[in-house]
C-alpha cells in the first residue's frame, strides 16, 4: 500500500531527511520519501503490517523532532 | 507573520539589545542575560535530544559550542553563536513558508465552494459533494469547482492559473467547461460531468503537490553528504579538544577547546540540506506559474541535460487540425468566391477535409451567413461531392472526379490533401489542406539548440514527403516516417541506446493522445496541449498545459538556472565550510568566521535559491 501524509510541524530540511532514513529501516517498509518543501510523507509499505509501521513511523518521528506529528 | 514567528522576533530583539549592552558595561551577567534569552528554547530542545540520544541533533550541537566558548570565556562569541543561530533558523523558516505560500498562491485554484441548483433553489456545498449530473452555478469571480458542460450562459474564462495564459477564453452553451478556471463576465449555468476528485483541478493540485516525493540525484546527494558531514566534523572537533591537550598537556586545552568548538558550529548541515530542496521547490513553482507541470525534481534534472529532443509530428510540431493552406483559381472566379462556394457545398459532407474548408471560410468571412441556394447534393465515394449550386451544377473532389467530368486542371504541387472544383464550363481552381505547422516550432527548436540540444529528431506516422516538407520548413534533418504506434516506441528505444553512450537525456514531446508508451519510455517525457486532457496529464512526466510548443524552451531554461542555482548553493556552501575548517584547526579563525560558515552561507543559498522562482 501506498500513502501519503502530511506531516505537522516539520521544521527542519535535515530533520526530514533523518526520519526519512528511519522510517526506511522500519520492518515492512519498501520506500518513504519525506518531502520537507510540502511537508508530506510517501509511505510504501506492506498491506498486513501498514498500521504497525505508521505507529512506528510515528514514534521514529517523534525522535527526532518531538513536535512532528503524521495527521491521518 | 505567524505566532511563532513574533515570538522569535521578539527574542531575538531583546537578546540583541542585552548583548549591545554588555558590550557598553562590559558586565557578564548581561552577556549571560542576552545568551538566555536568545538560547533558552535550544537549550531545551538540546536536553529533550540527549534524552532521545539524538546527539548529533542541531540544537545540542549549538548548546555545546556555545557552552564550550563560554567555559573559555568568550562570552560575547557565546552569545553571538547563539543569537545568530536564532537569526539564521528564523530566516530559513521565513523563506521556507514564504516560497511555499507563493507556490500555494499560483496553485490556488481550488474553489471553496459550489452553488448546487435543487429545484431552483441553491445551495452552498463543498465541491467535493456535488454529484454526476448536479447542476450548479457559477457567478463571475467565482472558481469552477468541478469539470462539467455548460448548459446555460456564455462568459469568458480566466485559465491563467492553469495555463500561465493572460488572455481570457471565450465559452458558451453546450461546451465543456475545465474546473480551476475563473469565470469573467457572464453567469453560467453548468452540469456536471466529473466528480470533484475525477475534475482537472483535482489532478493537477495532487501532481504539484506530490512533486517533490521524486527526489533529484543532488538532493539525494546532499542528505547522504550531510549524513556523513556533521558526525566527521564532530568527530574531528572531539580530537581537536582531546589530542593536543594529552600531547601538550592541561594548560593547552582552553585554546583547542575553543577551536573544536568552531567545528561544532560549522558542523550543522541545516543550511546546506534546505538550499537544494528550496532551489527545485522553487524551480517546480516557477514552471507551474507558465502552465508547465513538472512531476518531480528529477525531471527538472534530467532536463537540464537533455541533449536530444524527439518529437512528435501531428499536433505537436503542427498544429493537429487541417486547415486551408493555399486557394487557387482560373481567371473567371475570385478567390474568395471559389472558397465560399466549395465551403457551402463541402458544408453538406462531414469528411474532416470538407469540414476543415468550411470551418476555414467561416473564420475568414467572419461568420457571413450563407445566402446560396444549393440543391441535389451527392457524395461520389472515392472522388467528391457535386450539388446544383445557385441553379449551375458543381463538383468538388480529387483529380479523379476532375478527369470524370472532363475538366482540365493542372495539378497542384501543395503538400498535402488537394480538393479542386469545377462547374459546367470547366476546371475552377483548387484549394490545398493541410496540417499547418505551428507557427512558433522554427523558432523554438533553434532556441533549444542554443540552449545545447545537440540533436532533433521527428517521429512520425505520417508519409515521408510529408514529413520531409514539415522537416525542412522547421529545420530538422532527423526524421523517421510512416512509424506504426509500436514502431514509434521501438525508433525512441533505438535512439535511447544511442544516447547512453554519452551522458545527455531524451525528452519526448507528443501531445499525450496517441503516444504515451512512448512518452512513458523517455527519460522525460513531455506532454503539449493537456489542459482538459487526462490521459496526457497521467502519462507525461512534464505537462504543458497550453500547445504553445515555445513553452518547451521555458522549461528548458527554468531546469538549467534551477540546477545551476543548486550546485551554486553546494559548492560556495562547501568551499566556505571546509575553509574554515581548516582555518579553525590551525587557530586562524575564530567563532565569528564559524557564525558566518553556519548562519551567513545559509541566508546566502537562501536568497540564491529564492531566485529560482523567477524566471
Amino acid at each position: 500500500m501506498n500513502k501519503t501524509y502530511k506531516l505537522e510541524n516539520l521544521d527542519c530540511a535535515n530533520c526530514a531527511a533523518k526520519m526519512e532514513r528511519a522510517i526506511g529501516k522500519i520492518d515492512g517498509v519498501n520506500e518513504c520519501s519525506i518531502s520537507f518543501m510540502n511537508q508530506k510523507m510517501n509511505i510504501d509499505a506492506a498491506d498486513d503490517k501498514f498500521d504497525d509501521v505508521i505507529e512506528s513511523a510515528q514514534k521514529a518521528i517523534a525522535k527526532v523532532d518531538h513536535d512532528c506529528k503524521i495527521i491521518k | 507573520m505567524n505566532k511563532e514567528q513574533k515570538i522569535d522576533i521578539a527574542k531575538i530583539t531583546v537578546s540583541a539589545v542585552l548583548y549591545a549592552a554588555g558590550f557598553i558595561t562590559g558586565n557578564i551577567w548581561v552577556f549571560l542575560a542576552a545568551y538566555g534569552v536568545a538560547g533558552y528554547a535550544t537549550i531545551w530542545e538540546a536536553i529533550l535530544g540527549v534524552i532521545h540520544l539524538e546527539l548529533l541533533d542541531e540544537n545540542f550541537l549549538m548548546t555545546i559550542a556555545s557552552l564550550g566558548a563560554l567555559y573559555c570565556g568568550q562570552y560575547p562569541e557565546a552569545v553571538a553563536v547563539m543569537l545568530f543561530y536564532q537569526v539564521g533558523e528564523f530566516f530559513e523558516d521565513y523563506a521556507v513558508n514564504n516560497s511555499r505560500k507563493s507556490i500555494a498562491g499560483l496553485m490556488d485554484i481550488k474553489a471553496e465552494f459550489a452553488n448546487r441548483l435543487i429545484g431552483g433553489k441553491e445551495e452552498k456545498v463543498a465541491p467535493e459533494e456535488l454529484h454526476l449530473d448536479d447542476i450548479i452555478l457559477v457567478r463571475p469571480g467565482e472558481k469552477v469547482p468541478v469539470d462539467g458542460t455548460v448548459v446555460k450562459g456564455s462568459s469568458s474564462l480566466d485559465t491563467a492559473a492553469l495555463t500561465g495564459e493572460s488572455i481570457p477564453r471565450d465559452i458558451s452553451e453546450g461546451e465543456g467547461i475545465i474546473s480551476g478556471t475563473i469565470n469573467l463576465t457572464g453567469l453560467l449555468e453548468i452540469r456536471v460531468t466529473s466528480v470533484y476528485e475525477d475534475s482537472t483541478v483535482a489532478k493537477v493540485l495532487d501532481l504539484v503537490e506530490n512533486a517533490s516525493s521524486r527526489k533529484a540525484a543532488v538532493e539525494k546527494f546532499i542528505t547522504k553528504f550531510a549524513h556523513y558531514y556533521t558526525p566527521i566534523v564532530v568527530g574531528c572537533a572531539i580530537a581537536l579538544a582531546i589530542i593536543p591537550t594529552i600531547i601538550l598537556g592541561w594548560s593547552y586545552f582552553d585554546e583547542w577547546l575553543y577551536r573544536a568548538m568552531i567545528f561544532l558550529v560549522i558542523s550543522c548541515p541545516c543550511a546546506l540540506v534546505i538550499s537544494v530542496p528550496l532551489s527545485l521547490f522553487a524551480g517546480v513553482g516557477s514552471a507551474s506559474k507558465h502552465g508547465i507541470l513538472v512531476k518531480g525534481s528529477n525531471y527538472l534534472e534530467a532536463l537540464a541535460k537533455v541533449d536530444t529532443f524527439a518529437f512528435d509530428k501531428t499536433g505537436t510540431l503542427t498544429t493537429g487540425r487541417f486547415t486551408v493552406t493555399n486557394i487557387s483559381t482560373v481567371d473567371r472566379i475570385s478567390k474568395e468566391d471559389f472558397l465560399k462556394m466549395s465551403a457551402i457545398c463541402e458544408g453538406m459532407s462531414n469528411h474532416p477535409i470538407a469540414e476543415s474548408i468550411s470551418a476555414y471560410w467561416k473564420e475568414t468571412s467572419g461568420g457571413a451567413a450563407s445566402d446560396a441556394q444549393v440543391s441535389d447534393y451527392e457524395e461520389l465515394s472515392g472522388k467528391g461531392i457535386t450539388c446544383i449550386y445557385n441553379g449551375n451544377i458543381v463538383y468538388f473532389g480529387n483529380s479523379r472526379l476532375m478527369d470524370q467530368v472532363g475538366a482540365r486542371y493542372s495539378e497542384a504541387r501543395d503538400i498535402g490533401s488537394i480538393v479542386y472544383g469545377a462547374d459546367e464550363e470547366g476546371y475552377l481552381g483548387y484549394i490545398a489542406v493541410a496540417d499547418k505547422i505551428r507557427e512558433n516550432s522554427k523558432a523554438t527548436l533553434a532556441e533549444l539548440k542554443d540552449l545545447g540540444v545537440k540533436r532533433e529528431v521527428m517521429l512520425t506516422g505520417d508519409r515521408k514527403e510529408i514529413a520531409e516538407v514539415v522537416a525542412n520548413e522547421i529545420g530538422v534533418t532527423d526524421v523517421l516516417s510512416e512509424l506504426l504506434p509500436g514502431q514509434k516506441v521501438e525508433s525512441l528505444e533505438n535512439l535511447l541506446s544511442e544516447e547512453s553512450q554519452n551522458k545527455g537525456r531524451l525528452v519526448f514531446v507528443g501531445d499525450g493522445i496517441n503516444d504515451a508508451p512512448v512518452l512513458a519510455r523517455a527519460d522525460v517525457g513531455i506532454a503539449m496541449g493537456a489542459f482538459g486532457s487526462d490521459a496526457a496529464v497521467e502519462a507525461a512526466d512534464v505537462v504543458i498545459m497550453t500547445d504553445d510548443i515555445s513553452k518547451l524552451s521555458t522549461v528548458m531554461k527554468i531546469a538549467k538556472k534551477t540546477m545551476r542555482i543548486c550546485k551554486e548553493n553546494v559548492i560556495f556552501a562547501l568551499a566556505v565550510k571546509f575553509a574554515i575548517l581548516g582555518l579553525g584547526a590551525f587557530g586562524l579563525a575564530t567563532m565569528w568566521e564559524a557564525v558566518f560558515a553556519d548562519v551567513g552561507v545559509a541566508m546566502i543559498a537562501i536568497l540564491n535559491s529564492m531566485r529560482a522562482l523567477k524566471l
